[in-house]
Formats: C-alpha cells, sequence, structure tokens
C-alpha cells in the first residue's frame, strides 16, 4: 500500500470549493439537470406535463435502453 | 493558490458528458437496437396490434432507432455529467490528497456504482413487451426511490468512513464503510417489492442480451465521462496548483 497510483507527494493539496460559493450553482445547475432527466426518463410515462404521446415515442428506444422502467 | 471555480468544472463537466452520451448512443445504436426490435417484432406478433403503440404512431421506428435514441442518451449524458461535476466541486479538497483527475475518477466510480448499477441490480432495464402499462407509474416511483436510497446510503457510507478513519485508519475504515454500505443496500433490496412482468413464454435469452446492452450503455457512458472529465478538470486546474506540470504538452 505504500505506493500508490496517487502521487501524494509533490502535489499540494487543491484548496476545496467553499460550500456557500457552490450552493447557488448546486441548487440552480442541479435541479435544472434532474427536470432534464425528468423529461428523458418520466415525460407521458409516468406522468406527464405536456398532452400527446410524441414526447414518450420520440425517447421511447432510449428510455428502454437506458433503463427506466417504460409502458 | 486560487481554488477552482464551480462554472469552470460544471462547463467541463457537462462538455463530458455530451461526448459520453455521443460514445454510448454509438454503443446503445450498434448493441441494443437490435434487440429492441427483436422485441417489438414479438410484441406486435403476440398481441395483433392490441399495443398502445400500434396503428398510426406518431414516432417512426427509423427516427426512434436514431433521432430518437441519440436525443435521449445524449441529453442524458448532458444532465449526469452537470450532477457529477457537482459532486466533483464538492468532493474536490475534500476526499484527501486526490487531485482533479484522481476525484474525477473516484467520483465518477462512485456514482456508477450508486446511481446505476445498485438500481439495476433490483429493477434492471427491460425490452418493449416486458412490463405491464398499467404499473408504469408505480414501476418508475420504486425505480426512483432505489436510486436515491442508493444515494443516500452511500453518502451515509462515506460520512461513516470519515468519522472511523482517525480510529481505524483510513484503510479499515473504508472497509468498513464499505461493508456496511453493502449490508445496507442488501437490506433495501430484500424490502423493497420486486417486479416481475415479464410475458410467459418471452425469451429469457433476448431479455438478457437487452440487460447486457443496456448495461454496455451505462458503463460506456461513464467510463468515457470519467476519463474525459478527468482530462478536462485536470487541464483546467493544473496551472492553478503545480505550473511546471502546465509545461508539459498535452497533444
Amino acid at each position: 500500500m505504500a505506493n500508490s497510483a496517487v502521487p501524494t507527494t509533490n502535489a499540494p493539496a487543491i484548496a476545496p470549493i467553499s460550500l456557500s460559493a457552490l450552493a447557488p450553482w448546486a441548487v440552480f445547475v442541479g435541479i435544472l439537470m434532474l427536470v432534464l432527466l425528468y423529461f428523458v426518463g418520466a415525460e407521458q410515462g409516468a406522468t406527464a406535463v405536456f398532452e400527446g404521446e410524441t414526447v414518450h415515442e420520440w425517447l421511447h428506444d432510449g428510455r428502454h435502453l437506458l433503463g427506466f422502467p417504460c409502458h | 493558490m486560487n481554488s477552482a471555480s464551480p462554472r469552470t468544472l460544471l462547463v467541463r463537466g457537462m462538455l463530458a458528458g455530451l461526448l459520453a452520451g455521443v460514445a454510448a448512443f454509438l454503443v446503445a445504436y450498434l448493441l441494443g437496437e437490435s434487440k429492441v426490435d427483436a422485441a417489438i417484432a414479438i410484441e406486435e406478433a403476440a398481441a395483433g396490434a392490441g399495443h398502445d403503440h400500434g396503428g398510426e404512431a406518431p414516432v417512426s421506428r427509423a427516427l426512434q432507432a436514431t433521432a430518437g435514441l441519440g436525443t435521449g442518451v445524449v441529453l442524458y449524458g448532458v444532465a449526469l455529467g452537470g450532477i457529477a461535476a457537482l459532486v466533483h466541486c464538492f468532493a474536490l479538497g475534500r476526499i484527501g490528497r486526490f487531485g482533479p483527475r484522481a476525484t474525477a475518477v473516484v467520483v465518477t466510480a462512485g456514482l456508477w456504482v450508486t446511481v446505476t448499477l445498485v438500481p439495476y441490480f433490483k429493477y434492471p432495464a427491460n425490452p418493449p413487451a416486458v412490463g405491464d402499462p398499467d404499473t408504469a407509474a408505480r414501476r418508475t416511483a420504486l425505480y426512483l426511490l432505489m436510486i436515491v436510497l442508493s444515494a443516500l446510503l452511500a453518502a451515509g457510507a462515506v460520512i461513516l468512513g470519515r468519522r472511523l478513519a482517525p480510529g481505524l485508519g483510513n484503510w479499515n475504515a473504508s472497509l468498513a464503510a464499505g461493508g456496511g454500505f453493502v449490508v445496507a443496500i442488501g437490506i433495501s433490496y430484500a424490502v423493497l417489492p420486486g417486479v416481475n412482468e415479464v410475458p410467459a413464454g418471452f425469451p429469457a435469452a433476448l431479455i438478457w442480451d437487452f440487460r447486457l446492452a443496456s448495461l454496455a450503455i451505462q458503463t460506456t457512458l461513464w467510463t468515457t465521462f470519467g476519463l474525459a472529465f478527468g482530462f478536462l478538470a485536470d487541464r483546467a486546474l493544473v496551472p492553478t496548483r503545480a505550473p511546471k506540470e502546465a509545461v508539459q504538452p498535452t497533444s
């Protein structure tokens, strides 16, 4: 275990990003990404924002192959 | 030494996710589409156009298998890339002396296990014709519940490992936390209801092939993402941490 693949001697530790600097990004982008995942994975399947079946049909193969429960 | 900015890492994470999505799309098209087609053929033979997708479909099979599949997989890659970049922002500098690239690999491996593998072994991917449309909402809820549970248990395991590390040492603390995670996931598997809606007579080999293809797609996505994001994050952050390494030619 003495020789790990990660250099530990000369690489200085990176300063962590402070939580107050990260929080607005995490909330805003996190929600945006989850909305995106919802439309890829579940819109017009388990529940629907828009009417019809076009979104479901367009993303049909991706949903099955990515492992989302489909019809 | 100025620290990394979330914006820098997010942009790179989403770019790496885009690349990963394209790679995963190629695997999905080459390995997965034939299995989808085979399942749909069985579905149509069995139901005789009694299914939702019979009749005039709003999207043709040719479009579903190319542009539709590409849209889904690429957007999925971008979204996961953004989320992984956020986790990377948090982990960077907080998990010992890992640099940006090693942190990217650790975070990606952790997300691959937590978000993909753990839910997959409980609620695996299913081809068309497997699954009752009436239970889609319940199956989706269970699948999301498994992902959330897995992510929470993983976060708990990380916290536990950090608590134990001063007393047990890093190695034993990691083993204890990992073991605790496995046991907790095992209990979750046992408690959550199973889903088996495979129609009688549906070829088992086709389901196996389909699920292998799905696993190959996910693994391609995460591997490509981890390597690409590690490379980009390292390049973005290296000048701020070690000027002598920044001189290295990268092409």
